[in-house]
């Protein structure tokens, strides 16, 4: 590591230069999620008109709509939700209040980090495999929600303890002090004051979940469905297994449309991301700790 | 959630208490539940592929499942040209902009620049493939005078770039780490400020750098939809370097075009799981790997504490 000869730049020149070649990478880097967003805006906001939101595709997929798959985006959505919330925070509680540094609580990190770095597709494999097949659910809104949720819960785990963590132990003293329990401590103390970042971490889950594609080609997806699911045992359109279809599997689909739909996921996921990013800089200006 | 009430008997609430508690033991250890079901049923439904396709057929050249051809070798070659590829590009890339948003760049530039880092990791893979399919891969097929855009090297450069927040991130708290008497101790010795992150704060963090490294192979070589729209999916054996500008098929690509069309219970369905497990075990390896790292990291700045 050490050098002893003097390098033969100036110290100053290699400075400048690396710092040069530095931030010409930082540009690379981010130059072009500008573009790939301000292109998908650009060629797909032509097609975006009150139809096509609240319409039903026809002839083919080639004209109307995207009714069925932005209904279908977000009864999956909520359904991620409904199976991931409780148990992540319910985990990110133990871990945060309750876990001792033993070995149970490594198995369980390294557990979530295993769960977090799992394929997509794999989760989609386990979803038809466990949910389709084995317990029957068939392809519907629950298997692939609760495919979603289970991907999904690593994410929510992490950011909930996070949160929790963050909340000072003098709050925990003064409420045990005064003689609460460890869990009138936790519901009326710990909780609300880790509240917004663990609701910044569930969005960010969900955004993930939205935009998935993999996880639902087997355990959810319909190819084209000109309705609108009834029960959670049905099968749904979703947006992104949508544009992965009219992209691929159908020619001639108008490339406007195709830019549209792209358009209409993009601001799915991204007002989720900055609904997030809005809620944790309220929230942080706020607190007194 | 019911309310307590000042005077109200201790004994009802303790009740409630007793039930939360219990819930949130199992929610804790749902995690290893979780896992472990995932990988007995991957082993369930993929294991029977080794007795339904002999060895030597698995480890062939040729995959073509219509007429019973199951040689996994050119997938398992795809994937790993493709997150290798990735992986190198994505590490140097990665690890600048982790140091332009740390060291170097001013606090309002800071300020934009992570934001758009994490719009980054939002945009849904689908939709980079998309782009990658439309604008991309023609832009590549015209650069480099080839017959089709839709190759390795085009998987390798999408991928590197959706590997980067990744990368980023933990680069980021990486450089984060190294404590602030590092930097002053190489600046009061007349260091630059370039110096000091590459003779202090880089090599001080490098078992960081390495796990970044690690989880970026792991986000790349469980990508799906990216790989599967933009390299062309051709199930050859790439041989020699021209085959980075040719068409690739990777293993993840392979489970989710082919698992919609196989009947359940036939060899071609057993042998996608026994690809799934693969992908399971190899991302569990990398995984565990960079977990390693953390833990061991941690011990080392408790003995330096100490």
């Amino acid at each position: 590591m050490t050098r002893t000869k003097p390098p033969r730049l100036s110290r100053q020149t290699s400075q400048r230069i690396a710092f040069a070649l530095i931030t010409l990478a930082a540009i690379v880097v981010v130059a072009p999620i500008f573009f790939i967003v301000g292109y998908i805006v650009y060629q797909g906001i032509s097609a975006i008109s009150w139809e096509f939101l609240t319409a039903y595709p026809h002839n083919g997929m080639k004209e109307g709509g995207l009714l069925p798959a932005i209904v279908g985006t977000l009864w999956l959505t909520l359904g991620t939700a409904v199976v991931a919330v409780p148990i992540g925070i319910g985990a990110a509680i133990y871990l945060s209040e309750y876990a001792k540094d033993n070995a149970l609580t490594r198995a369980i990190r390294v557990a979530i980090i295993n769960l977090a770095g799992i394929p997509s597709v794999v989760y989609g494999l386990f979803g038809l495999g466990l949910f389709v097949i084995f317990l029957n659910f068939g392809t519907s809104i629950l298997a692939g929600s609760l495919t979603l949720g289970i991907m999904t819960l690593p994410v929510i785990i992490s950011t909930a303890e996070e949160a929790l963590r963050a909340v000072p132990q003098s709050f925990r003293l003064v409420s045990v002090s005064l003689g609460g329990t460890r869990w009138q401590t936790i519901r009326r103390v710990v909780l609300p004051q880790a509240l917004p970042g663990i609701i910044t971490g569930v969005i960010l889950g969900l955004e993930r979940a939205a935009g998935e594609t993999a996880p639902i080609l087997f355990t959810v997806a319909a190819f084209f469905l000109p309705r609108l699911p009834k029960s959670i045992f049905d099968q749904t359109m979703a947006l992104p297994y949508h544009l992965f279809v009219i992209s691929t599997q159908v020619p001639g689909m108008p490339i406007h449309i195709q830019y549209g739909t792209a358009l209409v996921l993009l601001i799915f996921v991204l007002s989720m991301n900055v609904l997030a990013t809005l809620i944790r800089n309220h929230y942080r200006k706020q607190r007194f700790w | 959630m019911t309310d307590q009430h000042e005077g109200q008997p201790k004994r009802s609430l303790s009740w409630v208490e007793f039930l939360i508690e219990r819930a949130i033991q199992v929610s804790g250890i749902s995690a290893i539940i979780l896992v472990v079901l995932i990988f007995l049923f991957l082993i369930k439904e993929g294991t029977p592929a080794f007795m339904e396709v002999p060895l030597s057929g698995l480890f062939a050249t040729r995959w073509y499942p219509i007429e019973g051809y199951y040689g996994l070798l050119p997938l398992i070659m795809g994937s790993l040209i493709v997150t290798i590829g990735a992986a190198v590009v994505s590490l140097p890339l990665g690890l600048a902009t982790a140091i332009f948003i740390a060291e170097i760049a001013p606090d309002w530039v800071r300020n934009i620049l992570k934001p758009f880092v994490e719009v980054l990791a939002g945009i849904p893979s689908v939709v980079i493939g998309f782009i990658g399919m439309l604008v991309f891969a023609p832009l590549i097929r015209v650069t480099l005078d080839i017959p089709t855009g839709l190759t390795a090297f085009t998987g390798v450069l999408l991928l590197a770039w959706m590997a980067l927040p990744t990368v980023v991130s933990v680069a980021e708290d990486v450089l984060d780490a190294v404590p602030k008497t590092y930097r002053d101790a190489g600046l009061a010795l007349g260091m630059t400020r370039w110096q000091v992150i590459w003779r202090i704060v880089l090599p001080a963090g490098r078992s960081g750098v390495l796990m970044a490294l690690m989880l970026g192979v792991g986000r790349a070589i469980g990508e799906t939809m990216t790989v599967m729209m933009v390299t062309g999916n051709a199930a050859r054996m790439p041989v020699g370097l021209r085959d980075f500008f040719m068409p690739v098929r990777t293993m993840t690509a392979t489970i989710a075009a082919e698992m919609g069309e196989v009947a359940h219970g036939s060899p071609h369905y057993h042998v996608l799981f026994a690809v799934g497990l693969t992908l399971f075990v190899i991302t569990f390896a990398v995984n565990i790997a960079a977990a390693s790292v953390v833990f061991r990291q941690v011990k080392r700045a408790e003995r330096m504490l100490a």
